[in-house]
């Protein structure tokens, strides 16, 4: 599933760090590459639906605009002329902004995100928004109220969420780069199950300020790529403190790529033997099992350590995250922007009908259990107890990570599953979350990258959990995994239906059709 | 606490979420939330008892800032009005809220 070598490289075949040095020395335009990218998307997305709106002429003005600069002998950012596609949750100016929601369907955004502006002034380029579960609250991207993201891997499956959108987009090479946003596992588990790297940076790391907020004290944005040197370049120009958000550390932001240079001999890695349990799939486990004979051949050690507190991770995030997000989503009202009602008789009636009638069943039944929790007589039972357990949660990582640098789990206790396989049950859904969940109660970085196949040629993903503003280091292992693999270079078999597009690429002044 | 979840628990909640539900989905909301929060009360076998609460995995400190608002940087009051579903001159349009 390698691309063929002997085919002229094209443009969608290039990582995004190739693309930045090579539009820099003019060998071929930022116009060029993201007519590609376009015409990819144009090709590939009827099948794998990831984007909700792609902003063609919108893309092409600011890679001309890019072309420009460099023509006039300007400086150009560090990202110039690369294609990000964006998660449908975060604000860029005068673009629609659904989060894959009937609230927001018509939701148009009036300022910038952080990370949004950081990316414009780096040069990059906004190639589209992606598909999610609406409000960011899934773990399939089968909640989103737009339509149903396939897996590029396997069109009948999931693509994973909530993030499902920028992970498949990247998997399938429309876009080199995507950002995602992560509450519970939403960038990690996505790019697990389509085969890419996905980073989740520590709380505090990147602003929140533009994401539409779902769980303020879990949220993060972060990475797709599928590589760690383009990981690295992407989470450098979004990292950083901002003003607009008091979360965000006052902490430099340190050269990543520079960093995943360093060697990884003596790095102590610590498999907690709570994630390894019996009803994982065995496959996954053999994937992880060999991955991790990779990494004792890097030079690191491995031992066996204890998170005693996992089993209770899922429960302590399904009254967090809900309780928070209740708050959050009350914001949609009816008032001031997204769906109102047409009929209602008074104020009561217009909040309850446009929010009953605007908002999905997954948002609604969370809403809910986020409102139950906080609620007058079930506070302490509820949300003042999860509080209470995230910090014993927390508590087994500072102890652990006095005794090791990395720890390492599958991402996802299995591949990717059935479109519909399971849309009945909520609690089988929420499942899937159980080893990325606790990286974001404790705050902590968590990465996963491509370390196998099945038999049935489903991608599994490695995860790795660092220490609290440790993400050189999980970048640096991840770097010299790839090094001595190449999982993370395997293609889609779906993306060879567009190996006839790669034959017209290639020109730099490839002219638009 | 076992988690017992009547209709009526629900329609409250809903009521306090502002949200409103169809006789269908006050049903399988009910099944739904039960089966969920009883999943949710393993968590009281834990001992909490001199632990302290999490609420920020790091510590916050407020940050002030001038009163001022910036409509090149976050928008200006004709982009916001446009989003707005009934609006009249500068102002959004709702319905009475004082009888």
């Amino acid at each position: 599933m390698t691309d063929n070598d002997s085919k002229p490289m094209s443009f969608t075949q290039l990582t995004a760090a190739e693309i930045v040095r090579k539009i820099h020395a003019k060998e071929f335009t930022a116009e060029a590459v993201t007519m590609a990218y376009l015409d990819r998307i144009r090709l590939l997305d009827l099948q794998i639906h990831a984007f909700n709106e792609v902003f063609a002429d919108r893309a092409l003005e600011q890679a001309k605009a890019v072309d420009a600069r460099l023509a006039r002998g300007e400086t150009v950012g560090p990202l110039a002329g690369v294609p990000v596609a964006v998660k449908d949750n975060l604000l860029i100016r005068g673009e629609h902004c659904t989060c894959s929601s009937k609230i927001l369907q018509n939701f148009v955004a009036t300022y910038d995100a952080t990370v949004i502006q950081k990316l414009r002034e780096a040069g990059a380029v906004f190639i589209g928004h992606t598909n999610l579960d609406e409000f960011a609250m899934g773990s399939s991207t089968e909640n989103s109220a737009l339509q149903v993201t396939r897996n590029p891997w396997d069109l009948t499956r999931i693509p994973g969420g909530s993030s499902g959108g920028s992970a498949a987009a990247v998997a399938a090479r429309m876009a080199p780069l995507a950002l995602g946003s992560d509450t519970g596992g939403s960038i990690r588990q996505p790019a697990a199950l389509c085969s890419v790297l996905g980073f989740k940076p520590t709380y505090g790391r990147v602003s929140r300020f533009g994401l539409i907020a779902f769980a303020s004290s879990l949220d993060q944005i972060g990475p797709f790529a599928t590589n760690a040197e383009d990981g690295a370049l992407l989470l450098r120009v979004i990292a950083g403190h901002d003003e607009q958000d008091s979360t965000v550390v006052h902490r430099p932001v340190p050269d990543y790529n520079v960093s995943i240079q360093k060697d990884v001999k003596g790095l102590r890695v610590g498999l907690p033997k709570e994630y390894f349990i019996d009803g994982m799939d065995k496959e996954v486990d053999a994937a992880v099992r060999q991955a991790v004979k990779e990494l004792e051949g890097l030079g690191v050690t491995v031992k066996e350590i204890s998170l005693p507190h996992t089993e209770a991770c899922l429960a302590v995030y399904y009254i967090l995250a809900p309780s928070e997000a209740s708050a959050n989503l009350s914001r949609f009202d009816g008032v001031r922007y997204g769906y109102r009602t047409p009929s209602s008789n008074n104020l009561l009636e217009l909040y309850e009908k446009s929010r009953g009638e605007g908002f999905g069943p997954e948002v609604k039944r969370r809403i809910m259990l986020g409102t139950y929790a906080l609620s007058a007589g079930y506070y302490d039972a509820y949300y003042a107890k999860a509080q209470k357990v995230r910090t014993l949660i927390k508590q087994d990582f500072d102890k652990v990570f006095e005794q090791v640098d990395v720890i390492v789990t599958p991402t996802s206790p299995t591949p990717a599953f059935k479109i519909g396989e399971k849309t009945a049950d909520p609690l089988q859904m929420y499942l899937s979350d159980i080893f990325t969940i606790s990286c974001n109660l404790a705050g902590l970085p968590g990465l996963s990258i491509p370390c196998g196949f099945t038999q049935a040629k489903l991608p599994v993903g490695l995860q790795f959990l660092g220490r609290p503003f440790e993400e050189e280091i999980l970048l640096r292992l991840a770097h010299h995994f790839e090094r001595v693999t190449d999982w993370h270079k395997r293609v889609p078999p779906v993306s060879t239906v567009a190996g006839q597009i790669h034959q017209e690429e290639g020109s730099a002044t490839a002219p638009r059709a | 606490m076992t988690a017992k979840i009547t209709k009526e628990d629900v329609e409250h909640v809903a009521r306090l979420a502002r949200l409103a539900l169809t006789e269908e989905e006050k049903e399988r909301y009910t099944a739904q939330l039960e089966s969920i929060l009883e999943y949710i009360g393993q968590l009281n076998q834990l001992d909490t008892k001199d632990v302290p609460p999490t609420t920020h995995v790091l510590p916050l400190r407020n940050v002030w800032r001038e009163d001022q608002t910036d409509p090149e940087r976050f928008g200006d009051r004709r982009a916001i009005l446009k989003n707005a579903p009934e609006a009249e001159g500068p102002l959004f349009k709702v319905k009475k809220v004082i009888e």
